[in-house]
C-alpha cells in the first residue's frame, strides 16, 4: 500500500470544532433525552422513532454518528447513501463487499460509494451480520404475503413496501428508479448455503439490537422501515426503530474501521483527498 | 447470425429484440464479461442483481436464471451454460475502487467502468447516463461466499470455449465490458478476447 497511514487519516477525519464548541445547539438540549445508546460520553443531538412501514431521508454531516435501534425485535431498515454535493455518487454494495472481502456488514466495515470513497463506517453492532444484496419488498409481494391494505383502509397502519418507500423519498431529490442501488438491510441476515442458496434468518434481530454508524462525508441518507423482502412473518411487522444522532468521537489511530484492512486505510485516504481544502 | 469478437479492455453495446438469443463465448478461458442490461424502450429500467438473486433464492446464475429488472420483470433468461456458474455479487472494477482494493497508484489502470463510460459517451443515442451504470453480472466469474461469510474471488471455473446463452424476454440494450483487470485472478491475470453471437429464433 502507499500513502495511507493512520497518522495521516487521524488528523483529517475529525469533528468540526465549530460543532463541538457549542454542543446541543442544533436540536436543543432541553428535551429530556439521555445520552446516546453506545457511548455514555456522547451527547445526544437528536432522537426520534419510526414505526414499521415508514420512510425518511436526511442530510447528515461528516462527523456525526447515527444510531439505529430495533426497539421490539424483528425490525428491518433499508438504507442507501448519496453524496449531497453530487447525487450521482451513491452507495455501492459490490465495492463495499469486495473491498472488505465480506458478504455481511458489521462492526469495522465501511460503506463505500461508487467513487472509491467512504460514506459511513460501522462503529458498533450488537448483531454481527447485516445483508446488502436482497433488495426491497414490492407492493405485489407485500400484498401477497400480508394482504393488500390500503391507506384508505388502515391509515397509518397500512402496508407500505420498501420499493415504494424508497421511490417516495428519492423523488424528493428528483431521483428515481434508475438511481436506486442495492441497499443495506440493517437488522436482517440472509444465510448462504454452499450451493449459493439464500435463506432468510428468522428472528435474527432481537429487541434492543443496535447499529452505530459514523458519517465520513456529507451525505444524503435515505431509509425505510418496511419489512425485509424475504421475511416469513404472516403479519405485517409494525416494529419501531429508534434513530439517534450524536457527535462521533474523534477517530483514533487504533480505530476499528480504519484498521480493519489495508483497503479501508486506502479508502480513508481517498476521503482525505476529497476533503482537502475544506474547513473540517 | 451476427458474430463479433471483443478484445479485453473494449466494450460491446447493442440492442436485442425480444426472442433474440445472445451467446457469450469465453474464447481462451478465465475471462470476465461485465454485463449490464437496460430496457430498450426506457433505460431507466435496468438489470437488478438484488431482484434476480432474491427471486431465485440463489447467489449464482446458471441455466434457468431469470435476469430481472428493477421493476422485477424478467429481461432475459439463461438458456444454455457450459460454464456452470456466474457471479452477480462482485460488481465491476473501476479506477476508483482499484485504488482501494490494490493500491492508490493503480488509479490510472484500465477498468470496466471506464469502458462503460466510453461506451455511453460515444453512444448518447442509447440514452444511458452515468447514473444508470449499476450493479452488473460478471459472466464466467467465480465469487463464492464461504461458510463464515467471506466473499472470495477464486480462479475462474471457466475454460477455453465455455459459453453462456441468454434469450431476451423483452427488447433490451446489452452493455458489456470485456474486463481489462490485471490485479486479480478473475481473468487469470491475463485478459483475453470474448466472442458474441446473436441470432433470432
Amino acid at each position: 500500500m502507499s500513502g495511507s497511514l493512520p497518522s495521516n487519516t487521524n488528523s483529517n477525519t475529525n469533528l468540526d470544532p465549530n460543532l463541538t464548541s457549542n454542543p446541543g445547539s442544533t436540536f436543543g438540549s432541553n428535551d429530556g433525552l439521555n445520552n446516546g445508546p453506545n457511548d455514555g460520553s456522547a451527547e445526544l443531538l437528536y432522537s426520534t422513532r419510526l414505526s414499521g412501514g415508514k420512510h425518511w431521508s436526511m442530510r447528515l454531516r461528516r462527523g456525526l454518528s447515527l444510531q439505529l435501534r430495533d426497539v421490539k425485535g424483528g425490525a428491518n431498515v433499508g438504507m442507501v447513501f448519496y453524496n449531497t454535493a453530487d447525487l450521482r455518487e451513491r452507495y455501492n454494495a459490490p465495492d463495499t463487499l469486495k473491498c472488505q472481502h465480506t458478504f455481511y456488514l458489521t462492526r469495522g466495515h465501511c460503506l463505500y460509494s461508487d467513487m472509491g470513497r467512504i460514506f459511513a463506517s460501522v462503529l458498533d453492532d450488537t448483531l454481527g451480520a447485516h445483508e446488502t444484496m436482497c433488495g426491497n419488498s414490492s407492493r405485489e409481494q407485500v400484498d401477497r404475503q400480508y394482504g393488500a391494505r390500503s391507506y384508505q383502509q388502515d391509515r397509518n397502519a397500512w402496508h407500505q413496501n420498501g420499493h415504494d418507500a424508497f421511490m417516495v423519498e428519492l423523488s424528493k431529490y428528483e431521483l428515481g428508479r434508475r438511481d436506486l442501488p442495492a441497499n443495506v438491510n440493517w437488522f436482517s441476515k440472509c444465510a448462504v448455503r454452499e450451493d449459493g442458496g439464500i435463506d432468510f434468518v428468522d428472528g435474527y434481530a432481537t429487541a434492543g439490537s443496535e447499529v452505530s454508524l459514523r458519517i465520513e462525508m456529507d451525505c444524503l441518507v435515505v431509509l425505510h422501515t418496511c419489512p425485509h423482502p424475504m421475511a416469513s412473518a404472516k403479519h405485517y411487522p409494525h416494529t419501531d426503530v429508534g434513530i439517534t444522532l450524536c457527535h462521533a468521537p474523534p477517530m483514533a489511530t487504533d480505530d476499528v474501521c480504519l484498521n480493519l484492512c489495508d483497503e479501508n486505510r486506502r479508502g480513508f485516504e481517498n476521503n482525505r483527498l476529497y476533503h482537502l481544502g475544506s474547513s473540517l | 447470425m451476427a458474430r463479433q469478437s471483443i478484445d479485453a479492455g473494449d466494450y460491446y453495446l447493442a440492442r436485442l429484440e425480444a426472442g433474440d438469443t445472445l451467446r457469450i463465448v469465453d474464447l481462451e478461458g478465465n475471462q470476465a464479461a461485465d454485463t449490464l442490461f437496460y430496457a430498450a424502450d426506457d433505460p431507466t429500467e435496468h438489470y437488478s442483481a438484488c431482484n434476480t438473486l432474491r427471486e431465485q433464492r440463489n447467489l449464482y446464475l446458471s441455466v434457468g436464471s431469470e435476469l430481472r429488472s428493477n421493476e422485477n420483470r424478467c429481461m432475459l433468461e439463461i438458456v444454455a451454460d457450459t460454464c456452470g456458474r456466474h457471479d452477480t455479487l462482485g460488481g465491476a472494477c473501476s479506477s476508483e475502487s482499484n485504488t482501494v482494493r490494490y493500491d492508490l497508484d493503480k488509479r490510472s489502470m484500465h477498468a470496466c467502468r471506464d469502458s462503460w463510460m466510453l461506451a455511453i459517451a460515444e453512444h448518447p443515442d442509447f440514452g444511458i447516463r452515468k447514473r444508470d451504470i449499476s450493479h452488473n453480472i460478471n459472466f464466467f466469474m467465480n465469487v463464492p461466499v464461504t461458510e463464515s461469510g467471506e466473499l472470495t474471488f477464486e480462479d475462474g471455473i471457466s475454460a477455453p470455449g465455455k459459453y453462456v446463452e441468454l434469450t431476451a424476454s423483452m427488447d433490451v440494450i446489452v452493455l458489456i465490458s470485456n474486463c481489462p483487470q490485471l490485479n486479480n485472478p478473475c481473468n487469470g491475470y491475463n485478459p483475453t478476447p470474448i466472442e458474441l453471437l446473436t441470432w433470432n429464433q
